[in-house]
């Protein structure tokens, strides 16, 4: 039984925003396995995922040296001078000034914060409100924002969008990424119909993410294909693009390539960019790296000749 | 009534599964008979790149265990052989072994497993060392194993090439991705499921069957490998030191010989342990 308790208010949203058809998503997703991506197009494919990925510690013992290692790592991931600086940092709101520290005001990477009492969600209103604020004011450049999955499943639709439209507001000039928790959605229904609440508030430019990373069950070839097709979906209806970002499970190379061709396939070139698509990793950037060399070297690498993954530090 | 009849499909065994190659390539192996025996799986480069993510995985594990199990657990492969000694006598003669000579090599086979079986907790007391130093420490050399270690088996003799280049690795505490005989790789087909229910934990042995050319350049490039025990030509021994120098690998090669060689006990020695383990010398202040 799903956990919601007013079945009309969802009858009447997925009315409105179309329902999913798991076993045709599923039959989808197991395509993009099966494509073939060699030599010169996988090494540029390498080169994206690394320009996408959002470089994340999000531990309770992080403290800014771990901080401070993980962003010179991410201005340079690699002395290959072709691998690119990775798209942002993310980071707790204590970390922030530590990471702008770190990065100093002129960088490429940008920081995020997981703000709004991350993972839970479970705080006032106020309080999460105010953990943006300070987060922007310290020198975040993107938020990460949890859904009120309890407000959702309960069918108060309203009560969650105000809620982000709050964040919005909170956020200023920073771009705002709102994480659905999929795993706590429990249907792909949901997904489609949580990625449309929440695209109606939030700003061009601004994404929509699948998870916290802190879940059993997080970023599927499925759930990213689910909310690809309400961006484009929503976009077609509307003109609006918004942003996507997968986390929590993507630890390889050739994952991340699959969720790249899901994107091209779904949404076209126009996404294949940092500014509309994100990788929400720890481990991804050293097995991309590592396969970056294989490219370059022709010979298989062993693990230990880069840096340790983050959540190792 | 005829039954229908019921033939092996021979899969190389590789981190604790029994695997066809990812290409889903075979090729066709013939009994000294000529007659056909079975498509045996082509194993690729990305066979063998798995092969060393199972082996990594399982390298920890294994060289954590204490020294006594690890013998234990190489004396039950010895036990498991000892078994099906028959089957394996037949498998030799149908690839055109004489009877006399394939009970040989199996029982020199199983010896060679319980010889190293019983190395496993005492090389450590002839390989290791107190030094004599001139201050007050106490200096000591001890082994540990080096990790992944490819091994490239001999064409001839086939299980026993393959099982004394093998056990001298594992017993430290390595891990092994093996190739098996390109001519008669059905042994090591045997050899997989006999691994498979000797208390070994899965990956700490992996053997890959296919062609020795598409492969052993892999094997010398790969980075993840530490050391490579291989039997190999003039020319892949070229192709070896070259790749193994480009990763600061350290290379066994062992002569081809005749099947008497590898019979002999001149062909099993604690040097083959010796030549896989690194050695770390630490020095400790004496107390006043």
């Amino acid at each position: 039984m799903l956990a919601q308790s007013s079945p009309a208010a969802f009858r009447r949203l997925f009315d409105e925003v179309g329902t999913v058809d798991q076993v045709g998503v599923e039959e989808r997703v197991a395509k993009y396995a099966t494509r073939s991506i060699k030599k010169a197009s996988k090494l540029k494919g390498l080169q994206l995922a690394v320009s996408m990925v959002d470089l994340t510690t999000l531990e309770g013992k992080d403290t800014p040296g771990k901080v401070a290692s993980l962003c010179r790592k991410a201005q340079r991931p690699h002395e290959n001078p072709g691998v690119p600086s990775v798209a942002a940092v993310c980071v707790y709101p204590a970390m922030v000034r530590a990471a702008r520290r770190a990065l100093g005001a002129d960088t490429p990477v940008r920081i995020a914060s997981v703000a709004t009492a991350f993972p839970s969600g479970q705080a006032p209103l106020k309080t999460r409100l105010g953990e943006v604020r300070q987060a922007v004011a310290d020198g975040a450049d993107e938020i990460d924002m949890v859904i009120n999955r309890g407000a959702f499943l309960a069918g108060e639709f309203g009560r969650m969008q105000d809620e982000i439209a709050a964040v919005v507001q909170a956020c200023g000039d920073a771009a705002l990424k709102v994480i659905l928790e999929v795993s706590e959605l429990e249907t792909y229904d949901n997904i489609r119909a949580a990625s449309f609440l929440a695209m109606r508030v939030i700003r061009e430019g601004d994404f929509i993410k699948t998870s916290t990373g802190k879940t059993s069950l997080n970023a599927t070839l499925g759930n990213n294909q689910v909310m690809l097709e309400a961006i484009r979906d929503f976009y077609l209806d509307t003109g609006i693009a918004i942003g996507m970002k997968p986390a929590g499970g993507i630890r390889t190379a050739k994952q991340a390539l699959q969720f790249l061709i899901a994107v091209k396939e779904t949404l076209g070139d126009a996404w294949l960019t940092n500014e509309r698509y994100r990788f929400g990793a720890s481990a991804l950037l050293n097995d991309l790296l590592r396969q970056i060399e294989k490219e370059r070297t022709g010979a298989y690498q062993a693990p230990y000749y880069f840096s340790e993954a983050t959540e190792s530090y | 009534m005829s039954r229908l009849p019921v033939t092996k499909t021979p899969k190389p065994y590789v981190g604790g599964a029994f695997i066809r190659s990812e290409s889903g390539r075979t090729f066709p192996i013939r009994d000294a008979a000529g007659e056909f025996f079975a498509n045996i799986p082509q194993c690729t480069r990305k066979d063998l790149r798995n092969a060393v993510e199972a082996a990594a995985k399982a390298g920890p594990g294994w060289a954590r265990r204490t020294a006594y199990n690890r013998g234990q657990i190489l004396y039950r492969l010895g036990e498991m052989l000892e078994a099906r000694r028959g089957e394996i006598i037949d498998t030799l003669m149908r690839f055109g072994a004489a009877k006399a000579a394939a009970a040989r090599e199996v029982d020199a086979t199983t010896d060679r497993l319980i010889y190293y079986a019983g190395w496993a907790d005492k090389y450590e007391q002839v390989l290791g060392n107190v030094n004599p130093v001139a201050a007050p420490y106490f200096n000591f050399t001890v082994t540990e194993p080096m990790g992944v270690v490819g091994v490239i088996a001999p064409d001839t003799p086939a299980l026993l090439g393959l099982v004394s280049l093998v056990a001298p690795v594992i017993v430290s505490g390595n891990t092994v991705v093996a190739l098996a005989s390109e001519a008669t790789p059905y042994p090591a087909v045997l050899l997989g499921e006999m691994l498979a229910t000797s208390d070994l934990p899965g990956g700490v042995v992996n053997l890959l069957t296919g062609f020795r050319k598409e492969l052993v350049p892999t094997f010398a490039t790969h980075a993840h490998l530490r050391a490579i025990s291989a039997v190999a030509t003039d020319e892949e021994r070229q192709a070896i030191d070259l790749g193994a120098a480009e990763s600061v690998k350290r290379v066994r090669f062992t002569a081809a010989g005749p099947d008497r060689a590898w019979l002999a006990d001149a062909a099993q020695s604690l040097y083959a342990i010796r030549d896989f383990v690194e050695f770390k010398t630490t020095w400790h202040p004496i107390g006043a």
